[in-house]
């Protein structure tokens, strides 16, 4: 048991630092309010994603003949935790090249792999993932949006919803229901479809936190060909299930204050005496660094070539709580005052704007109770839940 | 970065489950609780002495096996799971870490080899009464050569052959070494929570002693010793919470409420979730403790007192709602349950609960954040 790098995993540390050094800034260098948005982030972020592609930092543990390393499972994590240490720009990629790419990879045609995965890879186009629908959320396998075939073609109507980037993206992965006759998870096939093209329409999703990071996308008369398929027809929930266990891997990490920086927070403001509040610190830091562990313990197993499971569900039950908890105990600290939004609040006011965020982390990407449910069935191998919808047509299943 | 335990002791593990299953089961741990005249299990006693544990962590050059923390961890978590009846914690976790942590190279040559052949048991005896003993307010007293005063509860106490005490001296506090055979020891059986495990109540009268480290340390060496147990003590009830997520989910499949499994229920599915979440978050930190123990790393204080809380934590739940869903049946004297509950709290209590320990992290942390 130890936390050295060996000779090589130092060595490629030392590789990765001197690249981060040369093209980023360390984190905390730059104050919040002094980062850029929209159009020169995103400028900035291309930049970045193409310098890393390059120098075939952007995606290490794919073979190089894919644009990747042909690296080791132990690089990727040296590389996550250098990149963690600076101001990296990385957003926009992290849905097309986590989920939508390694999709293409598994059930793409040479073609696409030829035409896609390099220019993904190099920032130059954006990928995003279109499975949600405003009646298809936890059980996405429900959604409506039709795909008629019509000759070498599949027309496509319908309505997806809480699309990351659907906005700035080039290209989307679409699941779409081919056989409304069928069963539930039987008349689903997954589609490539240009995000520019005619009849696609984005449209920000106004957020309860305030934001408009989302979309809704309506898809009228969208015309997709037939060889731009993913997997058989009525093969899409399959499909799915593969782009979903990426996002498992993909999602995670610290998403917005936590134990430290409620920490820092009660020194300056006097209450660190507060034995309520070092009860509940106490509590913050064991669960954080339960998390912070369990993916030491996760890459451990990667590293000996192990596969990580579902039991990575964990991290965001974690995570998504205690950032709304800490929060929440953020603001009651400050009394009246704390109500108080904008960046000249205590910690840049990322108390009050991670309190508004975090309901949604807790929905997206699995909600606590999906997850849990994983964590039943998957991994403590418990009953599925009851499926009434089992085996029925969908269009006779009971809707509202 | 490696972090997890070598082959070798993943081994060394899957030997001792076996040895446990076999040898130390429930059937074990309930002739120990039926008969109030039994103090521990003789027979498993013997066996885990036969095989050397208690000599894990204490050096060749005493008697023992020399090998090191993680072997010792990766032991305790099997005593845990097995609900082991018997003086292990008290005599290795407490009182052999404790003479090799505060003790001088005579007293661990004279003591230790005694430990690993299995003719000393040992106990660790600070509380006095209600809330965790504070070094500052010990009625218990030593002169320098003499114990006296009273100690109550001390695991084992009644079965101890030594004990190291937590005393006062002057206007400090000491740790002493007491041979519990000695003129000036009166000891009496108390009944507690957990009867698998024994307790007494400790009188010394002038009893004789030797100070372990020197005077006025023993505050320190107190905490000293207290840390190294907590992470041993975590790895025993991160063994009880695992089996006892193990047992609930077992049941929740075979039993059938409204014509199905209960455990296809959302309610018991997600109860059982929790379970995991806790065993891992407990289980992760278990093993940086172990870590911070076998390297003697200056991250041990937080170390040990986050794995503590969160086993404690893992194992107080584990244990309740083991009981809740196995409903009436998990109420009976004859199912199993009830006997995790009963561990559990012992080991939540034993060397400070999760209120003494949480303060410990915060006074840790602020420290390391003023450094």
């Amino acid at each position: 048991m130890d936390f050295n790098d060996t000779p090589e995993e130092a060595e490629f540390r030392n590789e990765a630092r001197a690249f981060l050094d040369q093209h980023l800034e360390p984190k905390g260098a730059k104050p919040l309010r002094q980062r850029v948005s929209g159009e020169e982030f995103m400028k900035q972020a291309k930049k970045w994603q193409a310098a890393k592609a390059k120098a075939g930092y952007a995606k290490i543990t794919w073979p190089k003949e894919m644009g990747g390393r042909g690296g080791t499972p132990m690089q990727q994590v040296i590389w996550g935790q250098e990149e963690g240490k600076f101001d990296s720009p990385g957003g926009p990629f992290t849905i097309g090249l986590g989920m939508c790419i390694p999709t293409v990879i598994a059930f793409g045609s040479d073609e696409h792999k030829k035409r896609y995965v390099q220019k993904a890879l190099l920032g130059e186009e954006i990928w995003c993932q279109l499975f949600s629908e405003p009646s298809a959320g936890s059980d996405v396998a429900g959604l409506k949006t039709r795909a008629v075939k019509d000759g070498d073609e599949w027309v496509i109507n319908g309505q997806k919803v809480w699309t990351s980037g659907a906005h700035y993206s080039d290209y989307g992965i679409l699941l779409v229901r081919t056989d409304p006759k069928a069963a539930k998870h039987k008349g689903l096939t997954m589609f490539i479809v240009d995000m520019k093209q005619q009849g696609v329409e984005a449209r920000p999703i106004h957020q309860a936190s305030g934001g408009r990071e989302f979309n809704e996308v309506y898809f009228t008369d969208v015309r997709i060909p037939d060889s731009d398929r993913l997997g058989e027809v009525g093969q899409g929930w399959k499909v799915a299930i593969v782009t979903l266990m990426n996002e498992r891997l993909a999602v995670g990490g610290s998403p917005g204050p936590d134990w430290s920086e409620i920490m820092d927070y009660a020194k300056q403001a006097g209450t660190m005496s507060d034995t309520a509040f070092r009860d509940n610190l106490a509590d913050w830091y064991v669960a954080a660094q339960g998390y912070k562990l369990t993916k030491l313990r996760t890459q451990t197993a990667l590293s000996k070539g192990q596969t990580p499971g579902p039991e990575n569900s964990i991290g965001k039950i974690i995570t998504a709580n205690q950032l709304q908890d800490i929060c929440n105990s953020a603001i009651e600290m400050q009394d009246h005052y704390g109500l108080m939004t904008g960046d000249e609040m205590p910690a840049d006011g990322l108390f009050q704007q991670s309190f508004m965020w975090a309901p949604g982390l807790r929905i997206a990407g699995g909600t606590d109770e999906i997850l849990k449910n994983i964590i039943a069935e998957r991994v403590l191998g418990l009953p599925q839940d009851v499926r009434v919808d089992k085996d029925i047509p969908f269009d006779e299943l009971k809707q509202g | 970065m490696n972090f997890d335990f070598s082959d070798d002791q993943k081994f060394l593990g899957n030997e001792a489950r076996k040895f446990l299953d076999g040898e130390c089961t429930t059937q074990h741990v309930r002739e120990v609780l039926n008969d109030d005249a039994k103090s521990h299990h003789e027979g498993v006693w013997q066996k885990v002495k036969e095989m050397g544990w208690l000599g894990t962590a204490i050096p060749e050059e005493h008697g023992g096996l020399g090998l090191g923390a993680l072997e010792l961890c990766v032991l305790a978590e099997e005593m845990g799971r097995a609900l082991a009846p018997v003086p292990f914690a008290s005599t290795v976790y407490f009182f052999a870490e404790g003479l090799m942590v505060a003790g001088s190279d005579a007293q661990k040559g004279a003591v230790l080899p005694g430990v690993a052949s299995g003719d000393v048991i040992g106990c660790y005896a600070a509380s006095e009464g209600p809330g965790n003993p504070d070094p500052a307010k010990l009625s218990v007293s030593f002169d320098g050569s003499k114990v006296s005063g009273t100690k109550v509860p001390v695991t084992d106490g009644d079965i101890a052959t030594h004990a190291i005490v937590l005393a006062k001296e002057g206007s400090g506090a000491s740790l002493v070494l007491v041979d519990l055979n000695g003129p000036g020891v009166t000891r009496k059986s108390v009944q507690t929570l957990e009867p698998t495990r024994s307790h007494a109540e400790i009188t010394f009268d002038r009893a004789v002693g030797e100070r372990l480290g020197d005077a006025g340390a023993g505050g320190d060496l107190h905490d000293a010793i207290m840390n190294r147990a907590a992470v041993l003590l975590a790895f025993e009830q991160l063994g009880g919470a695992t089996r006892c997520l193990e047992v609930a989910t077992d049941y929740a499949k075979e039993r059938y409420a409204f014509g199905r499994p209960i455990g296809g229920n959302q309610a018991i599915k997600h109860k059982l979730a929790d379970m995991y979440v806790k065993n891992e978050v407990a289980r992760s930190n278990c093993y940086y403790g172990a870590w911070a123990l076998s390297t003697d790393a200056a991250e041990l204080p937080e170390a040990a007192a986050a794995a503590r809380l969160a086993a404690s934590e893992a194992y107080w739940f584990a244990s309740k709602e083991n009981i809740q869903t196995h409903g009436g049946m998990g109420f009976t004297w004859e199912v199993d349950c009830h006997l995790f509950y009963r561990r559990a709290k012992l080991l939540a209590v034993q060397a400070g609960a999760p209120k003494v320990w949480k303060e410990k992290l915060v006074r840790a942390l602020e420290m390391k954040n003023a450094a």
